[in-house]
This record gives C-alpha cells, sequence and structure tokens, in this order.
C-alpha cells in the first residue's frame, strides 16, 4: 500500500543521492552500540512492526542492508515511517535494539543537511488542534 | 497529601481535560497535585543515539528544578513526558560521564544528584492509592459499559521504563474492572497509533487508528480508554476521518482513563471536558446510564 497520498506532506528525501565516504555499518556503530552482526534473520521485528505494511524494506532487511553496505537503505521510506515504538527492540530475540539502529540511520542522513519533511500539508485548524508533542517529536525525528 | 506534578505542555493545551479531571479525582483520593515550579518542555522523544547527550538537556533539566525543590518524587500524566524524563533518567544513572558533560553544560543549574522517582499517575494509582481502596470510593459503577483498554507504546516500551509487562499488561484492565466496568480485550492494544506521523503521513494514522479500533467495535465495545493525549488525539480525529475511507466502519469514542474514574467517583459529568471530542462519548455514556 502506498504510504502517500495528496493529503500528505512533502518527504523530498528518497529523491537525494546520499554519499558517504566510510562504510555504512562503521557510521552505524559510532552512534550507537548495537550487535547488528548478531541478527539471524528471523524476522521477528517485521512482524510485530504495525507500519511493515507501508515500509519498502523490513526491518530485517535494513540490518542486512546495514551489514552488506548497501547505502541505499538511507534512501528507503523505512527508516522515516519508523515511529520509535520500541515494539522491534522489546521482541528482538537476539536482543539487538533496531528502534536505535533506525535512529543512527535517520541520523547520518539529517547530519548530512538533509531535512526529510517540509510542513506543508497543514490546515489552520490543525495547525491550532493537534497537540504540539506531535510537532516537537516530528521535527526532532526527521529535521536536522 | 501533596504530590509534586510535572504537567509538560500538552496538558496546557489540548489535552486540558486529561488534566482537570487527574486533578479531580486526586482530590477526591485525598491527594494534592501540586506543579511543580520552572518546568520546560520534557522534549517529547529520547534522543537514542550514544553522542547526542544535547537532547537529554531537556528532560535533565526538569529533573534538576523537581530536585531544587527538595522533592525526590514526580508524577506525570503524559505518558510521552514520563517516557522521555524516564529514559534521560536511566541514561545519567547508567552513565556517570554523561551526567557529568550534562551537569558542566548547565552551569547556571545546580547538578543533578540521580535521586528523583518518576512515577506515572497510573502507577500512582495503583501502587500508592492501591485499586482496591479506589473500588471502595466508586460511588457509581460503571456497570454495563464496555472499555477497550488502549496502551500504545510509551507507558511499555522500551522495557527500562515500562510500568507493565510490556507485551501483556493488565494495569488498565484491572483499573476497570475496579471501576464496575466490563473489559475488552484487543490484541492490538500495545501497537503504535501512529505517533507523530499524525502531521505528515494522516492517512496512515487513520489506518493505525481503524486498525486498533476495529477489534474492540467488533467486539461490541463501547469506549476505548487510554492515557496519552497523542493516541487519543489520533485514534479520535485521526479514526474519525477513517469512517470516509472506510465504508461501514465507525469510530469508538475515546476516553481518558482519569475521566473515567471520575466518573465512577460520582464528579460532575460537566467539568470533565467530555466535550473535547471528535468522536461524542456523550450518547453511549447515557445510553448505558453512566451519565444522566
Amino acid at each position: 500500500m502506498s504510504t502517500e497520498s495528496e493529503n500528505d506532506c512533502e518527504h523530498p528525501e528518497t529523491s537525494k543521492e546520499i554519499k558517504l565516504a566510510g562504510k555504512l555499518v562503521d557510521e552505524v556503530l559510532e552512534l550507537c552500540d548495537e550487535n547488528v552482526f548478531g541478527c539471524y534473520q528471523c524476522g521477528t521485528c517485521a512482524s510485530g512492526c504495525p507500519f511493515v505494511e507501508e515500509m519498502d524494506l523490513t526491518p530485517d532487511e535494513v540490518i542486512r542492508h546495514i551489514i552488506l553496505d548497501k547505502k541505499e537503505v538511507l534512501n528507503s521510506k523505512t527508516i522515516w515511517l519508523c515511529s520509535t515504538c520500541f515494539i522491534c527492540a522489546e521482541r528482538c530475540p537476539r536482543d539487538i535494539n533496531i528502534t536505535v539502529l533506525m535512529e543512527a540511520l535517520r541520523q547520518i542522513v539529517l547530519r548530512l543537511s538533509i531535512d526529510e519533511t517540509e510542513i506543508t500539508c497543514l490546515s489552520e485548524e490543525e495547525k491550532k488542534n493537534i497537540p504540539q508533542m506531535a510537532f516537537v517529536s516530528l521535527f526532532r525525528k526527521n529535521i536536522g | 497529601m501533596d504530590m509534586l506534578y510535572y504537567p509538560g505542555c500538552t496538558l496546557k493545551t489540548s489535552a486540558k481535560n486529561l488534566e482537570t479531571s487527574a486533578m479531580a479525582i486526586a482530590e477526591k483520593l485525598g491527594y494534592r497535585l501540586v506543579e511543580m515550579e520552572e518546568w520546560n518542555c520534557c522534549g517529547v522523544v529520547a534522543s537514542l543515539t550514544s553522542d547526542d547527550l544535547m537532547h537529554h538537556l531537556a528532560p535533565l533539566r526538569n529533573l534538576i528544578h523537581i530536585e531544587d525543590q527538595k522533592q525526590d518524587k514526580v508524577v506525570v500524566l503524559c505518558d510521552m513526558c514520563y517516557n522521555t524524563l524516564k529514559q534521560t533518567d536511566i541514561r545519567v544513572k547508567e552513565s556517570q560521564s554523561d551526567l557529568d558533560t550534562l551537569n558542566d553544560f548547565m552551569d547556571k543549574e545546580n547538578d543533578y544528584n540521580n535521586t528523583v522517582n518518576i512515577m506515572h499517575f497510573l502507577e500512582f494509582l495503583r501502587d500508592e492509592v492501591g485499586f482496591a481502596t479506589l473500588k471502595k470510593k466508586v460511588k457509581k459503577p460503571l456497570k454495563g459499559l464496555k472499555v477497550m483498554p488502549y496502551y500504545g507504546c510509551m507507558l511499555l516500551r522500551p522495557r527500562e521504563v515500562a510500568i507493565d509487562d510490556a507485551e501483556d499488561p493488565k494495569i488498565f484492565s484491572d483499573l476497570i474492572k475496579a471501576l464496575g466496568a466490563e473489559v475488552v480485550n484487543n490484541p492490538f492494544n500495545i501497537e503504535c497509533c501512529g505517533s507523530y506521523r499524525t502531521i505528515d503521513q494522516k492517512e496512515l494514522t487513520s489506518r493505525r487508528a481503524k486498525n486498533i479500533s476495529s477489534f474492540a467495535l467488533e467486539h461490541d465495545a463501547d469506549v476505548i480508554m487510554l492515557s496519552c493525549p497523542l493516541c487519543k488525539y489520533n485514534l479520535d480525529v485521526r479514526g474519525k476521518e477513517a469512517e470516509s475511507m472506510y465504508d461501514g466502519y465507525r469510530q469508538l469514542p475515546t476516553l481518558y482513563f482519569t475521566q473515567l474514574i471520575a466518573l465512577a467517583l460520582g464528579l460532575d459529568a460537566e467539568s470533565l471536558g467530555l466535550d473535547l471530542n471528535a468522536v461524542d462519548p456523550n450518547p453511549i455514556l447515557k445510553k448505558k446510564g453512566v451519565i444522566d
């Protein structure tokens, strides 16, 4: 199912070329202390993720991309669809905190001065009524 | 008895009814929620990368100001505030060097000394008041009302901050039974509501609301009980919008746990902000005899 509709905000990140000098796994492990190599691809994270139907890569595929240095994961919708709900981290039988890995991937992109979301889609009424906790969360997760 | 209380931003704007109903029930149970001095935004979401200490400043500053008031316990109503404050507290408890860096950076503030116990209001009701005591104080049992508990994420995950079993929580079910209502279990009740995606992906959030609520609807639930202001917005407003996306779908009304407790304690329904909903709970509450 498509993740975007005419009611949604713009998501410019997927069209931008992201270049990294070093290996992706090294960049990720600079930002967190997770044993990505421990993943045995059981798919528990994917089966529990409430957004997996909307994702272009499942969470276990994201881990594989990190290990195999497939940098196109940085252009995936998946890392931005993750809402940091921690259900994958809670269930991982290898105790890998995939939520933290997703954050590391987002941070790699954001630290290249690439914003993920442009707030173009809200009515004045929505700006008044949506709880401000949603705005602060979105800005912290999707804008560098 | 006075309890120090951290409100957070949303309780002063779109979730005023969560605050007013919590204060009213606390008073009825013999407590007074006293708003802490000099609080600021909690930061809302925890910073997760190992090198990002900057985003722990906001929650830590709140914890410092609690110590400044010579208090060692604070009650929090908003799930996201609770989660963020608690995650920062755990991080600085586990890393003295991170705490030192943050303390040094905030050189105009006193140092934080790791003494604050952060407690969600639900924990306070379960562990300090006790649901058995609460049950005894119920004046108007919610008999016949079928309630689906919805936990969302922030009360339960990550496991270090969970107030209950992360996979099989009981706190809402126990509370619902103490109020005399009937529990409608739902296998989706610990799944994410869509959270801040409500801003940039509204239809996705509407789908989340529908996926979470449909099971309860099919099992004849009357209302959804929850605690987080953002979950409430998403299930209520985005759920209402889902009605035009899916034939035959009807969004169930949502109520804060504090509002249902207040009704069971016999507090005046007019003061509980029951009208601040996209899906009006009043008709079903009247039909079930919960309100007049």
